[in-house]
């Protein structure tokens, strides 16, 4: 018996009334883990029942352990009929399996049902003792920690990053199951519910086991997605990055750097720890053949030289060359082998990570990705998933011959998602090749001389852009210049990529947010006919996206694209694309040309004239972009640089007719890199439409800005108001003689207007920022179009905002004095305890009424405050203190975000994962749609504030919304949605608190020592 | 193109002040018509046409200049609003039982927002509380809304709210031990300044007393209110036991009956007329209404007197302030009597009775004439 799980039920409130006679309840609790069930006392006639039970104790396998969630149902006690269900509450135990991670859970859980919503709280408490049982061959993965944050988490270090793991299971439907026919829709929600947490926690341990395999102790940047293929079945699937991380033992080693993650790693030294954990000791080179030995994808694996196609049109890696630069090449060669034989090994050399350890992204090539659709066909066997493993190993390993097409042996940045119609599925992969430095990729012992002369080599800041393609044997056409920044190495002139911008990039000015939304009509069809006709429409839609992105790219100002997410969606009778992306100006990269539009008819006077006055509008938005995003690179003339551009500028054409029937998304993606200045034909009225369209994009409010990475370039003063948020938009097309022209401005208007509203909502914030901002889109029926936002609204200090380049010295005195402000404007939250001691009481009620997120004036707010508040000193006559004043809800935040401004987070507590299904057959007494998703929604937050807290924690960082399937039908009042989130679950203290803590400590040591003194005396 | 479904849901709960202003008071966020959201574009607002797909909440919000402010659109502003409004629909339930909003986990809303929800939404209009201030909080009360809102202007919407918070605020504390005031306030979470006022509410509501006829339309909100709280303190049950059942809701019917006692102040005649010579030598040169004052002195104290002597029978409990008005207000009212003037003199009127030997009621006399003392002040005003 490796584990024993011990659950206390202590008390229920806000229950709802389940005897209409007595407006009271009956409430008792059943407990249930696999399948042990237990049962409290009925508690009679209360709403608030104080049941406190005795422990209940459940001994399980840990494989049990991390499969099954706890089953936590609360009743209705009926002596003449069956026993109504109040609601649920599944708890996932996982977080209690990790040593570092949660001891115990304990808290308020909402009761959740599926048709009702949330019916008062429950107080568990949930304890496991496990017994270390190491000699048995196993099958559980207790102790592997998940992160899903996509770079190395705050308060660890990596070891080594191993590579990438996945694992995916399938099972069928219950939705689609015999049964669902006679059973309740409550039973067939649960039984939904019930599946996809067990499926998830097996597929947990699965990825567990590989990373065990692989010698590492965690998985970073993990990302499970549901597919649910209706009536073939339903896939849980998941990938990550396997490392080996060590903890950072002592509070002292915490610095107060999140606003500037990359400072803190660098204080750490990242090798010569010669046994950090004992996962990691042992040579790494035999992992090669355990690693797969589990993957059910074995019978695809291949080796990475073996001959594929793609393989052939690219030079052979290998070789080096030599030639990029004069000083670099010789090292780069070497570099490379070195590299590539760490890498070799591993099936697929992919990295879920979005941010590194400084070093450890040698040279970025531009994006890859890969599509494929796929016909359904029904799951015969839940145990032998092959042909969906098939698919993403297929995909893989052309995401793989990309990379290597670029000269990389890596990609960073990874992601996979589907979409799903009918029978018919699109896989999608993307990621950014990349050069990595071997440095991380394995033990240790091979460091020597060559990292440092690594360091030296490589020039902060611009490193990354120079390309790692030869020169001489470019995969496709790119037009090259001397890097901007050191004058010694080449670099594209527009880059591309899915990661964040990395912390030491040099960037002048501000970064924005940049969208390409497009719509294309397809014919309804059937199975292959419908697979063959997306097929088709794939490449064009990937073609104008790319162009899109590119020509908004320009239009800013700008010469890159960080954190690119291309998604495509499909439905019966269209495909709907939405690229977003962070625009930002690399220092190291050339000067964008701005746009030209060439006229078809040039003999018409007024047509001429017009086609100026464009060109004009055009002129006109790139200037105010440059000045709106401080984008002012400093002068350089060809002299200095040396050049390196022989041939006089071609003008190419893009013909918007032509069509480019490969499906190598790669060459696309790049090729437009070579058009020093871009030139739209305007041959038709559809290209005069795209002029417009990239023309009716407004900036946001002044006050305000936005990205989506976690980042914002050239703002780094972030003050701690954080606000997460979600934001759905269903609209319904007008049916009649859709073109697609109308679907993309329709589209195109539902975007603009959603961000509008965004920013209108969160005025009160300005100056702030929204990060993360992250679009999802689909199709959930005909003529309806969904869109789902989540980002976190942050706010910064404008003042410091204005100087953007500062030393370090300076940041630092800065952070120290928001700090200060930050505590003083947020003493109701979490610091109280720390007030006391607090260094400035005089000014702290001041600050504090201007520190809730309202428009008013501070002192007239202060008055209403104090009118308001109930808890005003010298109100009560003789009454102890009011049951609210202390007991309230404690604050959790959540954020999309690794890291919280202006706190450090102190403890990761475990991964969160949550899937929920709500459905109503009173939709209208619900107040329709929009109020029954808000409703979820907010009940959604509920739960994982909920979950959060009863760990210990007090904030969810890398929060992802990953599914929100929302599904209608107004003429039968009903309708149902499903919502899949997850998430870190940390604790954080905010830097102003650690530094009051450290300086009161030495305080409180030496104090027992001085009566010790005096008593002795 | 429109819109099904549109919905903003933050971590932290938004709350827009100036919505949850047009929302409690009971201005609409749906559209008039049935025509749906519109979304393409921005909705041009010149004139009829952009107004009449507006709700009223909407409407009133381009008003204020918010447009002009923030260079929005309409068609954001109504989307904004809605989702204000579904917030508060949803609020409502739990601002029924404050407490319940305070431990709820759905919405996370920091204190001071949580303070500022509640205490707004059991503020009340002046105009709205002087219609039903003594009436039952009943079901035919709650019929006349109607009428209330036509004379008021205020939205039936939000009467109703503001008629159904003091029934609730009523039946939660109805039963109850300890201060009227504290029991509010636990129960309630409002302020020290709006817990008072509903005890003041309640007590009316439990007392009936008379506020609406014609001669006592002169007074407040707040004059009641001074009123209430006095009572309150000196003359219900509460104020001789503090552990007593409705302890602040009920008068103390003893004391009612002994007031009884007090007619021989203004039966025996030789009491009467030691009285008036203690009050007159005591004022002589000080009033300027002095004369005045000698003529009237054994009408007003007869009616004082008698105000408490009928206070055995429920209907002249509920007719206190029109016998109060009548009998001592508006007498003083015509002799033009200055404020300072009617302080001195129910001073001296309450303290010589101390000199009256025959009198044995003291006691009783400072109970009512000192709480009457601080009422019949507050009343005497234009």
């Amino acid at each position: 018996m490796p584990g024993k799980l011990k659950v206390k039920i202590v008390a229920g409130r806000h229950l709802p009334v389940m005897d209409r006679a007595s407006d009271l309840t009956d409430a008792f609790v059943e407990v249930k883990f696999g399948n042990t069930t237990f049962k409290t006392d009925v508690y009679l006639k209360s709403l608030n029942p104080q049941w406190n039970s005795e422990w209940f104790k459940f001994e399980v396998d840990d494989e049990d352990l991390q499969d099954e969630p706890l089953q936590i149902t609360v009743l209705d006690h009926d002596t003449y009929s069956a026993n109504d269900a109040i609601g649920k509450v599944y708890i996932d135990i996982d977080p209690l399996l990790y040593s570092e991670a949660a001891t115990v859970i304990s808290g308020w859980f909402p009761i959740y049902d599926t048709i009702h919503g949330i019916r008062g709280e429950i107080n568990v408490v949930v304890k496991v003792d496990l017994f270390n049982d190491l000699n048995r061959f196993r099958q559980s993965s207790c102790g592997v920690k998940f992160f899903c944050t996509t770079s190395i988490p705050k308060c660890y270090r990596a070891v080594i990053i191993h590579g990438f793991v996945e694992e995916l299971v399938v099972n069928e439907d219950p939705e689609y199951q015999w049964i669902d026919r006679i059973r309740t829709p409550r039973a067939s929600n649960e039984a939904r519910q019930r599946l996809i947490s067990l499926m998830s926690g097996e597929l947990q341990r699965k990825i567990g086991l590989k990373v065990l395999e692989m010698r590492g102790n965690a998985v970073v940047g993990y990302l499970q997605c549901f597919d649910l293929e209706g009536e073939s079945g339903l896939v849980v699937r998941a990938i990550g990055t396997a490392c080996t991380l060590d903890k950072l033992s002592s509070p002292a080693a915490f610095l107060p750097a999140c606003n500037s993650p990359s400072k803190e790693m660098k204080e750490i030294p990242f090798n010569e720890d010669p046994n950090p954990n004992t996962h990691s000791s042992g040579p790494s080179t035999p992992l090669k053949n355990q690693t797969y030995s589990f993957s059910p994808s074995k019978s695809y694996s291949r080796q990475s030289s073996s001959s594929d196609t793609d393989l052939s049109l690219t030079p052979k890696t290998g070789m080096g060359s030599g030639s990029a630069g004069k000083e670099g090449g010789p090292f780069k060669a070497l570099l490379r082998q070195q590299t590539q034989s760490a890498l070799e090994q591993r099936e697929f050399p992919f990295f879920t990570l979005t941010a590194f350890p400084p070093g450890f992204l040698v040279h970025v090539g531009g994006v890859v990705s890969a599509r494929s659709v796929k016909l359904l066909d029904r799951i015969h066997n839940p145990d032998e998933p092959e042909t969906r493993d098939a698919w993403w190993a297929e995909i893989r390993q052309e995401i793989k011959s990309h990379a290597k097409a670029l000269g990389c042996h890596a990609v960073v940045g990874y992601s996979e998602s589907t979409s799903i119609c009918e029978e018919v599925c699109i896989l999608s992969a993307s990621g950014t090749a990349a050069v990595l430095n071997p440095r991380f990729l394995q033990d240790g012992t091979v460091e020597g001389c060559l990292e440092q002369r690594l360091e030296e080599n490589l020039p902060a800041g611009c490193g990354f852009c120079h390309i790692p393609y030869d020169e001489l044997n470019m995969p496709f056409p790119a037009h090259l210049t001397y890097c901007y920044n050191c004058r010694k190495q080449k670099v594209p002139d527009v880059l591309f990529t899915t990661i964040d911008l990395p912390m030491d990039a040099a960037v002048i000015g501000k970064g924005c947010l940049i969208q390409a939304r497009l719509c294309r009509l397809k014919k309804k069809a059937q199975a292959e006919a419908n697979a063959t006709a997306i097929s088709n429409l794939l490449p064009f839609m990937e073609y104008e996206v790319h162009t899109q992105l590119m020509n908004k790219l320009k239009l800013k100002g700008m010469n890159a694209l960080f954190g690119l997410r291309i998604q495509i969606s499909v439905g019966e009778n269209m495909l709907m694309g939405l690229a977003s992306a962070t625009g930002v100006y690399l220092a190291a990269l050339p000067t964008p040309g701005g746009i030209q539009i060439a006229g078809k008819t040039p003999n018409d006077g007024s047509y001429e004239q017009h086609i100026s006055h464009m060109q004009k509008k055009i002129n006109d938005t790139i200037a105010k972009n440059k000045e709106l995003y401080e984008i002012n690179p400093p002068e350089i003339s060809e002299e200095i640089i040396g050049s390196p551009i022989p041939e006089p500028r071609q003008r190419s054409r893009l013909l918007r007719s032509q069509s480019e029937s490969s499906d190598e998304v790669t060459e696309l993606d790049l090729s437009h890199g070579k058009k020093d200045a871009f030139v739209l034909e305007i041959d038709d009225t559809d290209a005069m439409e795209d002029v417009h369209s990239l023309l009716t994009d407004v900036p946001p409010p002044s006050g305000f800005y936005s990205c989506n990475t976690e980042i914002m370039p050239g703002i780094n003063n972030w003050t701690s108001e954080i606000q997460m948020f979600t934001s759905v938009r269903v609209i319904r097309l007008s049916s009649l003689n859709l073109t697609n022209q109308a679907l993309n401005k329709n589209f195109n208007d539902l975007c603009e207007n959603l961000l509008k509203s965004l920013y209108f909502k969160l005025r009160s914030m300005i100056p702030c920022c929204l990060c993360h901002v992250n679009f999802t889109v689909s199709l959930p029926e005909d003529e309806l179009i969904q869109v789902t936002v989540t980002a976190v609204a942050i706010t910064f200090d404008k003042n410091q905002a204005l100087q953007t380049t500062k030393t370090h010295a300076e940041k630092s005195l800065q952070r120290a004095s928001t700090d200060n402000e930050e505590l003083l404007q947020f003493p109701l939250e979490l610091c109280s305890d720390a007030l006391p001691s607090h260094p400035f009481p005089p000014a702290k009620e001041h600050l504090e009424s201007a520190s809730s997120n309202s428009g008013i004036p501070a002192a007239q707010r202060a008055v209403t405050v104090e009118k308001a508040s109930p808890v005003g000193e010298g109100n009560f006559r003789n009454r102890s203190s009011p049951p609210c004043a202390n007991s309230t809800v404690g604050v959790v935040k959540m954020t999309p975000l690794s890291f919280i401004p202006g706190a450090k987070i102190t403890k990761y507590l475990g991964i969160i994962n949550m899937f929920f299904i709500r459905e109503t057959t009173s939709l209208r007494e619900e107040g329709g749609v929009s109020g029954f998703l808000h409703a979820f929604i907010a009940e959604v937050f509920a739960m994982v504030r909920a979950h959060v807290a009863a760990l210990g924690g007090n904030a969810v960082v890398s929060y992802i919304m990953k599914q929100c399937v929302f599904m209608e039908n107004p003429n039968k009042n009903q309708a149902q949605c499903l919502i899949n989130v997850s998430g870190d679950a940390v604790v954080f203290v905010r830097e102003s608190e650690l530094e009051v803590v450290s300086t009161q400590q030495p305080a409180a040591n030496c104090q027992p020592s001085c009566t010790g003194g005096e008593v002795t005396t | 193109m429109t819109s099904e479904l549109d919905i903003f849901v933050g971590n932290t709960t938004l709350i827009d002040e100036d919505v949850y202003r047009l929302w409690l008071d009971g201005y609409s966020g749906l559209w008039g018509t049935v025509c749906g959201c519109r979304f393409g574009g921005a909705v041009v607002l010149d004139g009829r046409a952009g107004r009449a797909r507006m709700s009223d909440a909407v409407a009133l919000r381009v008003r204020s200049g918010i447009l002009e402010q923030t260079g929005a659109t309409a068609a954001v502003l109504q989307s904004d609003t809605m989702d204000h409004y579904r917030t508060f629909q949803m609020l409502e339930r739990l601002l029924h039982a404050p407490p319940k909003l305070l431990h709820q986990l759905i919405f996370q809303i920091p204190p001071s927002r949580q303070a500022l929800l509640i205490e707004r939404y059991y503020a009340f209009d002046e105009a709205f509380v002087r219609e039903v201030l003594g009436k039952k909080l009943s079901k035919g009360t709650k019929k006349d809304l109607d009428d209330i809102s036509t004379k008021t202007g205020i939205t039936l919407k939000s009467c109703r709210r503001q008629f159904d918070n003091f029934k609730r605020v009523f039946k939660v504390v109805e039963e109850m031990r300890g201060s009227l005031v504290d029991n509010i306030q636990q129960h309630f979470l409002l302020s020290d300044r709006l817990a008072r006022d509903y005890a003041a509410i309640v007590f009316f509501a439990n007392n009936r007393f008379e506020t609406g006829k014609k001669k006592l339309q002169y007074l407040s909100f707040g004059d009641f209110a001074f009123c209430a709280e006095l009572m309150i303190q000196n003359w219900t049950l509460g104020a001789v036991d503090p552990q007593a059942d409705d302890m602040d809701m009920d008068l103390d019917k003893e004391f009612l009956q002994d007031l009884k006692e007090l007619k021989v102040l203004v039966a025996d005649k030789d009491l009467l007329d030691l009285h008036k010579s203690l009050v007159c030598t005591a004022l002589r040169g000080k009033l300027g209404v002095f004369s005045e004052m000698e003529a009237n002195f054994k009408n007003l104290s007869r009616g004082l007197v008698n105000v408490a002597a009928k206070l055995t029978h429920n209907k002249d409990v509920r007719d206190l302030f029109v016998d109060l008005v009548e009998k001592f207000v508006e007498p003083c009212r015509s002799d033009h009597w200055p404020l300072n003037d009617v302080r001195l003199f129910l001073n001296q009127y309450s303290a010589s009775v101390h000199s009256l030997d025959g009198f044995r009621h003291q006691a009783l006399w400072d109970r009512y004439m000192g709480t009457l003392r601080g009422c019949l002040l507050r009343l005497c005003h234009d």
